[in-house]
């Protein structure tokens, strides 16, 4: 089981490494985009089970707000920005005012999660690329506000259940009125995990 | 109450239940068989294993309804008094222009819906297609079948 051998201390330590460069890289840029100092702790990364991944935000039916990114490049894979509904609207609150007014998000709310969900997943292949040497591209944010299981499945169905785990960085994003939790979750398709194993001992060793 | 995770497959009978949680693109086949009182489902990923269903035949149309046949047939269902009921096939994720990978949905309602012919199982309701997830309940007592979308009264089907 190649997949096991995957989760190791030194490989987990290099993956919160990872997440705690490009979440800083992230929120500076989210900083500008929001119009208020923006700052990002990873407090945790994990490697979970397919199975477990809508568990882990809480319930799977669970209402959340989802931006999905499509990988391509040196592996392929999916990328995900999940939060609830209630942080999100918290967050773009600043540039979006009406955004607390409703529970539904209107299409500007929408485009700029979709923006949001970029950001974080730009700066974060940034740094898994300085770390890795690896070239990898995201496609155009796809937005989906459903529950949880039916949003992650998406990306499930993607890795057609060859590889079985995927990256979690827990990210605590504080800004000026709350701290709100969001995760991105990072699924390899089939043989991207070796890959990206591969790459990671490349990085370990240097 | 049984829980049918991702890719998988059960059949019960009497007083119980089958539920699986947050349907999306994937796609909730729900068996029932009125005289035995045999119920069964499914959740189906994608639409075709190709030959190759490997450990988990449940989560292709294909092999995934070969198996829930079975599963009830073990329990006392015969196989010309099995009606179906669908649910789930939702494109979750769009983008104006690209309909490429987000399609699996539909994909996997159209191979559902022709397995479901070529073994002569016709299918009574539907609920499937659209944007949203649905969470689904299929009881064994009388074949009825919940589906739920999120903030959503549920309905039966």
């Amino acid at each position: 089981m190649d997949n096991i051998r995957f989760v190791n201390e030194r490989t987990a330590d290099l993956l919160r490494e990872i997440g705690n460069i490009g979440t800083a890289h992230a929120a500076s840029a989210l900083s500008e985009m929001l119009r208020q100092p923006v700052s990002i702790q990873v407090p945790r990364v994990d490697l979970v089970p397919f199975d477990d991944m809508a568990e882990l935000i809480g319930d799977p039916e669970q209402v959340v707000v989802g931006v999905y990114l499509t990988l391509s490049g040196d592996f392929t894979g999916s990328l995900f920005f999940v939060q609830t509904p209630q942080a999100a609207k918290s967050l773009i609150a600043e540039v979006l005012p009406d955004a607390l007014a409703t529970t539904r998000l209107s299409d500007m709310e929408i485009s700029a999660l979709a923006e949001m969900g970029n950001i974080m997943a730009a700066n974060y292949l940034s740094s898994l690329m300085t770390f890795t040497g690896l070239q990898l591209s995201a496609d155009v944010p796809m937005v989906a506000v459903d529950m949880a299981q039916a949003v992650l499945s998406v990306g499930l169905i993607r890795s057609l259940g060859v590889s079985h785990y995927a990256l979690v960085v827990h990210t605590r994003i504080h800004h000026l009125s709350a701290i709100e939790d969001a995760h991105v979750f990072l699924l390899p398709d089939p043989g991207a995990e070796r890959v990206l194993q591969n790459a990671l001992g490349v990085a370990l060793d240097s | 109450m049984y829980r049918v995770g991702m890719a998988d497959a059960r059949a019960v009978t009497g007083s119980d239940s089958l539920r699986t949680v947050g349907l999306g693109s994937c796609v909730g086949v729900a068996l029932y068989d009125a005289r035995a009182a045999v119920a069964g489902l499914a959740h189906i990923m994608l639409p075709d294993s190709r030959g190759d269903a490997g450990a988990t035949p449940a989560k292709y149309a294909d092999s995934g309804i070969a198996l829930l046949l079975q599963l009830m047939q073990a329990q006392g269902a015969k196989r010309n008094q099995i009606v179906a009921k669908l649910a789930g096939g939702a494109q979750m994720f769009t983008v104006a222009g690209r309909k490429d990978y987000a399609r699996i949905g539909p994909r996997n309602v159209e191979a559902v819906e022709a397995v479901l012919v070529s073994a002569r199982i016709p299918v009574v309701s539907r609920a499937v297609g659209g944007h949203k997830g649905r969470t689904i309940e299929l009881y064994a007592q009388d074949g009825s079948l919940t589906v739920r979308c999120a903030d959503v009264q549920a309905i039966t089907i």
